[in-house]
């Protein structure tokens, strides 16, 4: 350690306890097993292009994802209307039990 | 009655063929008789850090394909006339490794009277490190105390868990034990690595040793000697600890704190990591 350390001191951030999260909600989500995730870009593409018919979508704008609260899997879709004339800009969810 | 076991990990470079060679040891250094096997077929290694690379001649492959006998390709050590390796071949064939073979093999040991075969697994979750991992009894799991070793850890308990002989034969589960290797009590205290109780709550699976971040692991390695031919360390000592676990001993667990340092290494440095030796 330097002496300009010293006078510059900062006190780290304790990373350790971010990892031990990220990897809580990472493992357990793998540990359920791949199998129900393995449609997921399927649906994507097959929403989207139902969504296409109707709006105009950036594909970078469409988020699906599984979560698990308590017992049930929640499919989550967040799409954003990229036309910003459109005052209806915001996201669409739906969940399964 | 000899013992399978498999020392894997999914990530590379956390210290499987350093734990392969210092259990071997150990387990030869109690006075069991024990083999290595080096499944890292195209990137052998074992040779090298048991220090015996130059006196290989015939591999693990040649015998599978029966190009010579296992008596042929196995290499005493010269430390412990109870302690052999088997080395890994240097073809890119990695198909060479066929699971018959791979049975074949273990089988003589076994009817050699080896009370302990170990299996250095290769890094990732391809075929050699399933080989390695199919015939095993018990597995020791190498995690470094850092994310992605983490998680390639528990894909590799799930694998170990649904994709061996244990499981397909529905025989009694693999005996996993979580090793976690490069640790820093002083990082952990610091907030900046995750603890071993972290480790263990994540993988949930037994922990039969911590070893310290030790300088004297890479000298070990240079030297071509594993660490626990010399006790000075902290982490020969982990090892050591390690294999008494292994054997069934009760082992309390030691280099989970960091070291208090003297007043002269504060503020002259020195110690180099090592700081072991100033723990008094």
């Amino acid at each position: 350690m330097g002496l300009f350390d010293l006078f510059f001191w900062k006190k780290r951030q304790a990373t350790a306890s971010l990892a031990k999260d990220r990897l809580s909600i990472i493992v357990a989500r793998e540990r359920r097993g791949s199998a129900g995730l393995d449609y997921l870009p399927q649906l994507k593409q097959e929403l989207l292009a139902v969504l296409a018919k109707y709006e105009r979508i950036d594909l970078d704008q469409v988020n699906v994802s599984v979560e698990r609260e308590g017992d049930c899997d929640v499919l989550e879709l967040n799409v954003v209307l990229s036309d910003s004339a459109s005052p209806r800009n915001g996201a669409l969810a739906s969940a399964f039990g | 009655m000899s013992k399978v076991v498999v020392v894997t990990s999914g990530k590379g470079g956390v210290g499987k063929t350093t734990t392969s060679a210092n259990l071997a040891a150990g387990l030869a250094l109690h006075g069991f008789r024990v083999v290595a096997i080096d499944f890292d077929v195209g990137l052998r290694n074992l040779d090298l850090v048991m220090g015996c690379e130059r006196r290989v001649v015939y591999d693990f492959v040649n015998v599978i394909r029966g190009e010579a006998s296992l008596r042929q390709a196995v290499i005493r050590d010269k430390r412990l006339d109870n302690l052999y390796i088997l080395p890994a071949s240097q073809t890119r064939d990695k198909e060479a490794l066929t699971q018959d073979g791979v049975a074949k093999v273990i089988e003589e040991f076994k009817a050699a009277g080896f009370d302990y075969i170990i299996c250095d697994s290769p890094a990732g979750i391809e075929w050699g490190a399933q080989m390695a991992m199919f015939f095993a009894d018990e597995a020791i799991v190498v995690t470094n105390p850092e994310v992605s070793s983490v998680r390639d850890s528990d894909r590799i308990i799930g694998l170990l868990d649904a994709k061996t002989h244990r499981a397909a034969q529905g025989l009694e589960p693999i005996k996993t034990h979580l090793l976690l290797t490069r640790y820093s009590p002083e990082r952990v205290a610091k907030g900046e690595m995750l603890s071993y109780n972290d480790v263990v709550e994540l993988l949930r699976i037994p922990l039969i040793g911590v070893i310290p971040e030790s300088p004297a692991v890479l000298q070990a390695s240079n030297a071509g000697a594993p660490v626990v031919f010399d006790p000075s360390s902290a982490a020969a000592q982990a090892y050591l600890d390690l294999v008494r676990r292994f054997v069934g001993e009760e082992v309390p667990f030691r280099f989970l704190e960091p070291v208090k340092r003297g007043f002269f290494t504060r503020i002259f440095g020195g110690g180099g990591g090592e700081s072991f030796a100033y723990a008094g």
